[in-house]
């Protein structure tokens, strides 16, 4: 997927080392800024922030030897633009099979962009109980923020226009680490490529066949 | 595109993907009726009518519930308070109701093709929740929610349909979805209630009940629908339940991991007997609990693209939108759901 699309303006910020050493150091300030993993619990926000939170739980396994508790959440059904999406992505399954309450949550995305996924999660979040502290880690910031939201631990601060698209391929679902600035132009129908134009590309398809 | 239809009057004609998207969405949908908080903010500030010419207790309240999940607001019409009963026409109606905005009608009636009518009238989605005999559709959605859940998959499964087919939109729908997602199904009745002409549906017609119920893998119970019967069609209830009620042994006919479904409302002692209603292999429960959920899918996914079709006609250039959610193509869906059950 997407590889055909590549055009030569596509620029790989990081690649798998580079992912993966990222995560690593999360890991560690994640552990330092906690001083150990008691009450610990990380939520992933689908789909990718789920993939980089179980390496998450790896990595901090490795330095603590513990396996801090495991979620994932699908936010569509909290988002401000909720409905663009709605004949086009397919909602997931949330799952965070244990007590949130009291607990430090780490919730984990691959791309910070406006915050409005964010700002979903951690409505989603309050729904299932009333944990101690929410902390956010994220593996891109890219900047061009529309709320007021910050990440705790940041990958690799990534600074973009906002035209431009931010591409994260993850090895569980794309069969490759990478993160990649595309211009907008070559974002179509690709795996990183924001809903708006996909919703955009919809219409044309509607308008066609009318 | 994975569901791009405008509203759902029937399960004739959809294609295996639609029907798969709908059952996967409505999984996701489950396990927000299994929180502590039951609701999700989805469909803030929308509005779903329910429309219904025809009594219902089961559909009306599950397809309440589940937009009330959603956040919609919910207006509820009987017929014998609507102004039907003072000889308003079924389109006037319609098209007073539209004229107040709603986002989605959800309309029972007796008559076949109402909901079809409606749709050619008014600009909202319209979900057909049972019209005459034609469709039932998300009875069998949510029919083969439950068959999926149980047996993994529905193509190569054989599903025997039991009773009153011939009044059946339950069994229309559940046919064209069966069907569709390749299972065999066979029409178990009496000749005056099971047509012919429904072989040509595609449906293996047996008449005896044992027979028709050799090696089975779902059973499928319909009600005896006295309100519908103004002709001859059994000599007494007595015969027919004789003939045709579901008794432990004729249950041992199916296969031994055979499920039993049954739409409601039960004739305990009609239809079906009550040590096999409340018996190990009868998933009735399971299928009103996925009821909310399917309705809650179908009402997502109807409702939600209206309004996303009605942004970007109002705004052309409105917030670019995070990264995070981006369109799933078809094609990556096995692979998603496969890591999600990891």
């Amino acid at each position: 997927m997407g590889s055909q699309l590549r055009g030569e303006a596509d620029r790989v910020v990081l690649d798998a080392p580079g992912v993966h050493r990222a995560l690593a150091r999360i890991a560690h300030e994640i552990v330092e800024r906690n001083k150990g993993v008691e009450g610990l619990g990380l939520v992933g926000i689908r789909s990718r922030g789920d993939f980089l939170a179980r390496r998450l739980q790896d990595e901090i396994a490795k330095l603590e030897g513990e396996r801090v508790p495991f979620g994932a959440m699908d936010v569509t059904l909290y988002r401000d633009d909720i409905t663009r999406g709605a004949d086009h992505h397919l909602v997931q399954i949330t799952e965070i099979p244990w007590e949130v309450d009291g607990k430090t949550i780490l919730l984990v995305d691959d791309v910070l962009f406006t915050g409005r996924t964010v700002r979903a999660a951690l409505d989603a979040l309050m729904d299932f109980g009333r944990p101690r502290t929410i902390q956010l880690a994220v593996l891109v910031d890219r900047g061009h923020r529309e709320l007021p939201i910050r990440a705790d631990y940041v990958g690799k601060n990534l600074p973009t226009q906002r035209a431009e698209k931010v591409r994260v391929r993850l090895q569980e679902s794309d069969g490759i680490d990478e993160v990649a600035i595309l211009p907008a132009v070559h974002a179509i129908g690709n795996g990183g490529a924001g809903l708006k134009r996909a919703t955009g590309q919809a219409r044309a398809e509607r308008a066609r066949r009318a | 595109m994975l569901f791009a239809r405008p509203h759902l009057i029937g399960l004739e004609g959809l294609s295996a993907e639609e029907i798969t998207f709908l059952l996967d969405t409505a999984e996701s949908f489950k396990e927000v009726s299994e929180r502590e908080i039951k609701k999700v903010p989805a469909l803030r500030g929308r509005t779903v009518v329910n429309l219904f010419f025809e009594g219902s207790t089961r559909t009306r309240t599950s397809f309440e519930i589940a937009a009330k999940r959603l956040s919609a607001d919910t207006v509820s019409l009987s017929a014998q308070a609507s102004s039907a009963s003072k000889g308003e026409t079924l389109t006037d109606t319609a098209r007073n109701l539209a004229a107040m905005g709603p986002d989605a009608i959800v309309v029972r009636h007796p008559s076949s093709g109402a909901p079809d009518l409606l749709a050619r009238h008014v600009d909202c989605p319209i979900i057909n929740a049972g019209d005459g005999a034609h469709e039932h559709p998300t009875q069998a959605l949510l029919d083969l929610l439950t068959i999926r859940e149980h047996k993994g998959q529905i193509a190569g499964l054989t599903v025997a349909i039991v009773g009153d087919l011939l009044h059946s939109r339950v069994a229309r729908s559940n046919l064209f979805g069966l069907l569709t997602m390749g299972a065999k199904v066979r029409f178990v009745g009496p000749p005056t209630l099971v047509p012919r002409q429904f072989a040509d549906l595609g449906a293996e017609l047996v008449c005896d009940l044992h027979e028709g119920l050799k090696g089975v893998d779902v059973i499928m119970m319909l009600r005896i629908q006295r309100e519908r019967m103004n002709g001859r069609y059994f000599s007494s209830l007595d015969e027919y339940s004789r003939l045709y009620c579901l008794s432990a042994d004729a249950v041992a006919r199916a296969k031994s991991d055979v499920i039993i479904l049954h739409p409601g409302p039960m004739n305990r002692g009609v239809e079906i007997s009550s040590t096999v209603a409340d018996g190990p292999y009868s998933v009735i429960m399971d299928q009103v609990t996925n009821g909310v959920a399917v309705r809650m899918a179908v009402l997502y996914v109807l409702v939600g693209r209206r309004k996303a079709a009605l942004d970007d006609a109002a705004a052309d250039d409105g917030p670019a939108i995070d990264a995070a959610v981006r369109p799933l193509a078809l094609a990556e869906l096995p692979a998603k759901r496969a890591a999600t059950g990891e």
